[in-house]
């Protein structure tokens, strides 16, 4: 951005000698830029509440493709992830427990089932309102597989292949902590991690790993696939990963 | 113009099919290797971020393609380069003088933007030198926004530097911000398409003597 030019011939173009709008235009952005992400949290709170109306009363689903506009977006760590219908599915209990067991798809929903309708909160900002989710409570099947003494954490792994997500022990006896076969009270598709998902109401949804295959108990917490990139172990909605949403639980 | 030596510039008419000669003779340089490569470029990385971007953003998009971590360094990656090509160009005195064209606004740049607001599309009423208004406010603007884009991409990226609490905002910025890009540079890929001569400058460098007198007036090449 320097037109002056020492000793090189300048074509006598009338404009040359103007006024440097150009870069006063380059630094305005800048600025506003700058101004945008301090004052982005009062921006942030009006546009969702604003966008979470407007989304509500959107035909087209547009508002869904805004940022902040609402509804779930997809996620997943690999290329592609397999499908598992109520044929093929098996969610496998084992690690430090008495009894291991391998359930089918049949096999959960004949348990009782749990139903809550909690926000959902993303650790990159989006939240959807109000979301029911059901299924089996974790805590039933790890009593049935019966937990060794000496066990303090649950891992989870996926039949995606990468991802993996753990909760302590006390956090995994929570009674708001599922293994969730319905969603906003439909059986859950593929994309939001059918036929069955963890579903981790108190924390960011990173916990509630979709497309749920295997339940090890463990000694210690193992850091899930995005924690050892990371994100909080303890996730809890509001008080990790420097967010301060409302809590969700 | 000025050519440095050993740069390929038509020098040697004798070298060129009568054709070829007889269009250099109508025809004026407009952007030098150097300026057309830059643009290139920053033309390929944008692409590249715009894509990533989609894959991350759009669910569609993202269902397709999946790969998160991956796509997630690609387009951190590219957005880091974007900015090189602009300052490796820096090295040749015409890019820097197309930079300081870019730069100046004289009073026929009112005119040119009262035109367009009035919508008024005769030639005549829209006066303009190498660059006009609308050119040169894209210019500015685009290298602005690609700063703040790199900002706020730096502290989503790299969160333990800073405050955790500006993640969310840097966040904020740069999807709104990423938004509005989109659609601006929708409307610069539209008007290139509309502008086949305009396009020929960038990709051989030269332009029509007509094309040059109707466009930029006040353009003397």
């Amino acid at each position: 951005m320097n037109p002056e030019q020492p000793g090189a011939p300048e074509p006598p173009e009338g404009e040359e000698r103007g006024r440097p709008i150009g870069r006063r235009v380059l630094l305005g952005t800048l600025g506003l830029g700058a101004l945008g992400v301090v004052t982005a949290p009062t921006l942030q709170r009006g546009l969702e509440s604003f966008l979470a109306g407007a989304s509500d009363k959107d035909p087209t689903g547009l508002t869904g493709l805004l940022p902040n506009g609402g509804g779930f977006r997809y996620y997943s760590v690999t290329s592609s992830v397999p499908r598992r219908s109520a044929t093929d599915y098996r969610l496998t209990v084992d690690g430090l427990v008495d009894r291991p067991h391998s359930y089918t798809l049949a096999d959960l929903r004949a348990l009782p089932q749990t139903r809550l309708v909690r926000d959902v909160q993303c650790v990159t900002g989006w939240r959807v309102p109000a979301t029911p989710f059901e299924g089996v409570p974790l805590s039933r099947l790890l009593d049935a597989a019966g937990v060794r003494p000496g066990a303090g954490a649950v891992r989870f792994t996926c039949f995606d292949g990468a991802y993996s997500e753990s909760l302590t022990l006390d956090q995994a006896r929570r009674s708001d902590v599922l293994v969730a076969l319905r969603m906003r009270d439909q059986d859950i598709g593929h994309a939001h991690g059918g036929p069955a998902r963890l579903y981790v109401a108190p924390m960011y949804f990173y916990k509630s790993a979709k497309w749920l295959s295997g339940i090890t108990v463990t000694r210690d917490v193992r850091p899930g696939y995005w924690e050892e990139r990371g994100y909080e172990v303890d996730a809890w909605v509001g008080r990790s990963n420097g967010r301060d949403d409302d809590p969700t639980a | 113009m000025r050519s440095t030596p050993g740069s390929a510039d038509r020098t040697d008419a004798t070298m060129t099919p009568p054709h070829d000669a007889a269009r250099a003779a109508t025809e004026v340089r407009r952007f030098t290797p150097a300026a057309r490569h830059v643009h290139r470029a920053t033309a390929a990385l944008t692409g590249v971020c715009v894509a990533t971007a989609a894959c991350l953003y759009i669910p569609q998009f993202a269902e397709l393609v999946g790969r998160r971590e991956l796509v997630v360094r690609v387009h951190e990656w590219a957005g880091l380069a974007l900015p090189v090509p602009a300052l490796a160009g820096l090295v040749s005195g015409a890019f820097r003088r197309d930079l300081g064209h870019l730069n100046r606004f004289g009073p026929h740049d009112r005119t040119w933007l009262r035109a367009v607001l009035r919508r008024d599309r005769r030639p005549g009423s829209r006066p303009a030198g190498k660059f006009n208004a609308g050119q040169k406010i894209y210019a500015s603007w685009f290298a602005g926004a690609t700063l703040v884009m790199l900002g706020t991409g730096l502290l989503m990226w790299f969160t333990h530097l800073t405050p955790l609490r500006w993640r969310t905002s840097a966040t904020f910025v740069h999807d709104w911000l990423a938004l509005t890009l989109g659609i601006v540079l929708a409307g610069h890929i539209g008007m290139a398409l509309a502008d086949p001569e305009a396009r020929h400058g960038l990709r051989r460098g030269t332009v029509s003597r007509e094309w040059a007198e109707r466009e930029h007036p006040l353009w003397r090449p």
